[in-house]
């Protein structure tokens, strides 16, 4: 099929950037997305122009680095995928297709659609871990029984890939997703409790730190995630973070 | 006697591990905040051995070439994780995995490394769980087991299908911990392109800023390799599109030696190639096996009747198929090592009996299984068990509950529904055995200088079994390395912090300054990816699943040949001083090119079948692998300029604990 792109150049992070136009032809339905810019980016340099710059590594939706804003939804038009499984038989020949990086205040362009996420990573950093040692000593992992219904939702809400497509979503550019996944996770498993409170305190605070917005409960971030990664997390941080504010 | 020390300590196999770290000096806790340790690499085992040196005290300084440290390619790891915590009862034990994981990787691993890879795989589970690793469970709250190939236990732990991306989140979020308290310094974004020697050791690395392009220096009491396997030589495989040899490699040039090069899997449940457009290729995980049947028609009438779309798989009767892992197998059935039955479709589909267009799939079915449960769940819930309606309905939800992920990840490609119709698949490049060659303290040849996870070549001998490269990551970072690496830098307390205004990091920046300047200033006609296509394909059909001698040479003169014209015509567009994609795979790929004759030089060596190296020219009158005595060695290369100048070592491997006989898996 024949389609036009319309992609995002941006030079560097000082750049203003631009919307370029690019026809592209003979793309198969069964390329990936990302494939079918692997082509243009082969015309490109064949031409001896500068190539599209887009993020991606595992391309099978796991590593969560892929991060395009297609047609104005993040990852395209299907539901619970990344880009690098969206394929060209979602489009149609002589369609023209949008594309754009993550747009937030907290993700700043490197390049083209390369975006910063090193936010993400502080708020982990403040407090998304257990604080255990690799003594090798700890107690026997059969020592605790978990409630299968907990240790499922624990799962659910840690298959969160990173990959801020609920930030980009969001019209306030919030990451409540991304950090009550965390927050839930650890609140799920008795091994979570002990430092519950400093937890929810520290993360959300590097959270506003960073610049993200707030929640107003519009329920963006869980119809775009590619995970599936459900609201109650919110509601379930938002009791987490009013339990510990209490406290503190 | 051998050059090559493998510094395997004394005594009883069981005791080794145990009295070495009694023995080992140790570096006391005032003076590791003296002590620089640079990793490169952020997967399962570098990530897990910076959160360890972190605890215990060390300055850690942390490198990948991805935006964060979670994205490294441990995150695709599917199944699971082997423990011998034998939670099932049903016979396992330290020296159970030990054997599986000789005998699996065809005789050709240490066996005290293997040792202690099993005795400390129960530890792993246990931290992983207090790190908040949620695992599958059973109703009664403890943890559940699956079976993997080559194996008659159940020892895998698992999350579901992603088990890989909650280990690296588990020890990414280690490392977050430690990156907080400032004892980890992290650069993301960051290409390792040399290692640097002083007075022969390890002591500093050159990086490249990916984001503006900067050249730096980097210095550390020791530097650590966790950089993965190099199975993207093959330019099609599972890996991700960034995973590259060129820190291996670059070490290999500095002095490393690099084991076994050729020992590679394939393995055998991936997506089959759909296109030339393909950038890479996916698999479904082992654990499918489990459940899923292999097979194919057993009439060629049929086989042509489905390739042209007027017969569905599903309608073909049974009689008519041919599970052919259950007839040439029936011990292990469809739970086979990766290498047999990658091999077994391999000759099914040179046979003719290929199932798709291109006469390269096979097919993986779940009707069996989800039958099976559903049967099993109608008959608890009290419910018709020979409803078929019922029975489907039930038996579809536990096949969810078990590998959902996976279904969805097939469906999204291949756009098949896999409840409904079987999954067809093929094997691909999944991982590499070989590696940097290091001795038991997981040292390369290069003092101060180490190699974990994938990167090294010690535990899987010729072949892998599933779920053993998750457990090998974690048990080299979290549980071997931070005991090892303080014997070597126990004598470095006095050192003090290590220049990079000296002439040895001079060099190295002048080196690798060089190598970026020709590639911008080349202007070439042709692209990277042009060339790196052109080495997958000769990788594949000359080094690939079944290798000979007349074809192991033809690719050592292509892939010298293809080099020389890399250097050539290669194009790379835009500048040194900016995010340049093209200039970083420009490297990698020229990396590759090295390596892949390396490659292909040490499967032409070794006259043997082993395990992923399989030699057409010594297999048994059944087709399977035939191991020759004399080879019972692991191949150690020594840069010398040219690959074709590489010169052989050999370390012997002995077997003291474990009869050397035929791998049978009937």
């Amino acid at each position: 099929m024949n389609l036009t792109l319309k992609i995002w150049r941006q030079k560097n992070a000082n750049d203003k950037g631009k919307i370029v136009d690019y026809p592209i032809s003979d793309i198969s339905p069964d390329m990936s997305f990302l494939e079918m810019l692997d082509v243009l980016n082969q015309e490109l340099i064949e031409k001896g122009e500068s190539p599209v710059a887009f993020d991606h590594d595992c391309r099978e939706g796991i590593c969560g680095t892929c991060s395009l804003y297609i047609n104005g939804r993040a990852h395209g038009p299907e539901t619970k995928i990344t880009v690098c499984q969206l394929h060209m038989r979602s489009f149609k020949d002589g369609d023209t297709i949008y594309i754009e990086p993550w747009r937030a205040e907290a993700f700043p362009v490197i390049k083209d659609l390369v975006v910063d996420r090193t936010s993400f990573d502080r708020i982990q950093q403040a407090g998304g871990f257990i604080s255990v040692n690799t003594s090798g000593n700890t107690q026997d992992a059969n020592a605790i029984p978990i409630k299968k219904e907990n240790a499922d939702k624990a799962f659910d809400a840690a298959t969160c890939i990173g990959c801020g497509a609920c930030v980009a979503s969001c019209k306030n550019s919030s990451a409540m997703l991304f950090v009550s996944a965390k927050v839930s996770q650890f609140a799920l498993l008795p091994q979570g409790q002990v430092e519950a409170t400093d937890r929810v305190l520290n993360m959300v605070k590097q959270m506003d730190d960073e610049g993200f917005g707030n929640c107003t409960n519009t329920g963006a971030c869980e119809v775009e995630c590619p995970k599936g990664i459900s609201l109650e997390n919110i509601a379930r941080m938002n009791r987490e973070y009013l339990a510990a504010s209490l406290k503190g | 006697m051998s050059i090559l020390d493998s510094k395997i300590p004394e005594g009883p196999l069981a005791d080794k591990w145990t009295n070495h770290k009694n023995k080992i000096d140790l570096v006391n806790p005032a003076n590791k905040r003296l002590i620089d340790v640079i990793i490169v690499g952020t997967g399962l085992a570098g990530g897990s051995a910076a959160a360890t040196l972190a605890e215990l005290g060390y300055n850690v300084k942390a490198f990948c070439f991805q935006d964060s440290p979670r994205r490294a390619h441990s995150i695709a790891a599917q199944g699971g994780i082997n423990a011998a915590k034998n939670y099932q009862g049903d016979g396992d034990s330290t020296y159970r995995l030990f054997y599986d994981t000789v005998k699996g990787g065809d005789y050709r691993s240490r066996e005290a490394n293997v040792y202690r890879l099993a005795e400390v795989s129960t530890n792993i589970i246990d931290q992983c769980v207090a790190q908040g690793v949620p695992f599958a469970r059973e109703y009664g709250g403890l943890l559940d087991n699956r079976s993997f190939g080559g194996v008659l236990v159940s020892r895998t732990f698992y999350a579901k299908g992603q088990t890989g991306q909650q280990l690296l989140l588990g020890a990414y979020a280690a490392m977050n911990r430690q990156i907080g308290r400032g004892k980890i310094k992290m650069y993301t974004r960051h290409e390792m392109l040399d290692v640097v020697i002083v007075d022969g050791k390890a002591r500093g690395i050159i990086a490249r800023n990916l984001v503006t392009g900067e050249i730096e220096r980097h210095s550390a009491h020791a530097v650590v390799l966790g950089t993965g396997g190099y199975g993207n030589a093959f330019y099609l495989s599972t890996y991700a599109m960034g995973s590259n040899v060129t820190a291996a490699w670059k070490a290999h040039k500095r002095g490393a030696f690099f084991a076994n090069p050729c020992y590679t899997q394939i393995h055998p449940t991936c997506i089959p190639v759909s296109g030339d457009h393909q950038s890479k290729l996916t698999l479904m995980s082992e654990s499918l096996r489990n459940d899923g049947r292999i097979w194919v028609p057993k009439h060629k009438k049929d086989v042509e009747a489905i390739r042209n779309g007027s017969l569905k798989p599903t309608d073909l009767a049974e009689d008519d198929r041919d599970y052919y892992l259950e007839r040439r197998y029936p011990a292990f059935g469809n739970l086979v090592p990766r290498d047999v039955a990658s091999r077994a479709a391999k000759e099914r589909c040179d046979a003719g009996y290929g199932v798709n267009q291109t006469g390269e799939a096979v097919y993986l079915d779940f009707a069996s299984a989800i039958e099976r449960y559903g049967k099993e769940q109608a008959y608890v819930k009290g419910l018709n068990v020979d409803d078929k309606a019922i029975v489907t309905k039930l038996g579809k939800e536990v096949v969810e509950n078990k590998y959902g992920n996976l279904f969805q990840m097939y469906e999204k490609i291949v756009d098949q529904n896999p409840y409904e119709t079987p999954m067809m698949i093929y094997p691909a490049v999944h991982y590499t055995m070989g590696g940097l060659w290091v001795d038991y303290n997981l040292m390369t040849t290069v003092p101060g200088l180490y190699a974990i996870g994938e990167a090294n070549f010690s535990d899987h001998g010729a072949n892998r079994l599933g779920a053993s490269a998750l457990m090998q990551g974690l048990a080299d970072g979290y549980f071997v390395l931070p005991y090892t690496i303080g014997d070597y830098l126990a004598h470095d307390i006095r050192t003090g912090e290590i220049p990079t205004d000296t002439k040895e990091f001079e060099e190295a920046e002048k080196n690798v300054r060089a190598d970026i300047d020709k590639f911008i200033n080349n202007k070439g006609t042709k692209s990277v990816d042009h060339f790196h296509k052109r080495l997958g394909k000769i990788m594949w059909n000359k080094c690939g699943m079944a290798r000979n001698e007349k074809d192991l040479k033809e690719a050592i003169t292509e892939i010298a040949s293809l080099r020389e014209e890399f250097y050539k015509d290669v194009f790379v567009p835009g500048t040194e001083h900016e995010y340049n994609e093209e200039l970083a795979k420009a490297g990698r790929v020229a990396d590759f090119l090295e390596l892949g004759e390396l490659f292909a030089k040490d499967a032409l060596e070794r006259n043997e079948s082993a395990g992923g190296h399989f030699r057409e020219e010594y297999q048994t009158e059944g087709g399977e692998a035939l191991r020759v005595k004399d080879y019972q060695y692991v191949s150690a290369w020594e840069y010398k300029g040219q690959p074709s100048d590489a010169v052989h070592h050999k370390e012997p491997l002995e077997y003291k604990n474990i009869e050397v006989k035929e791998r049978s898996y009937k």
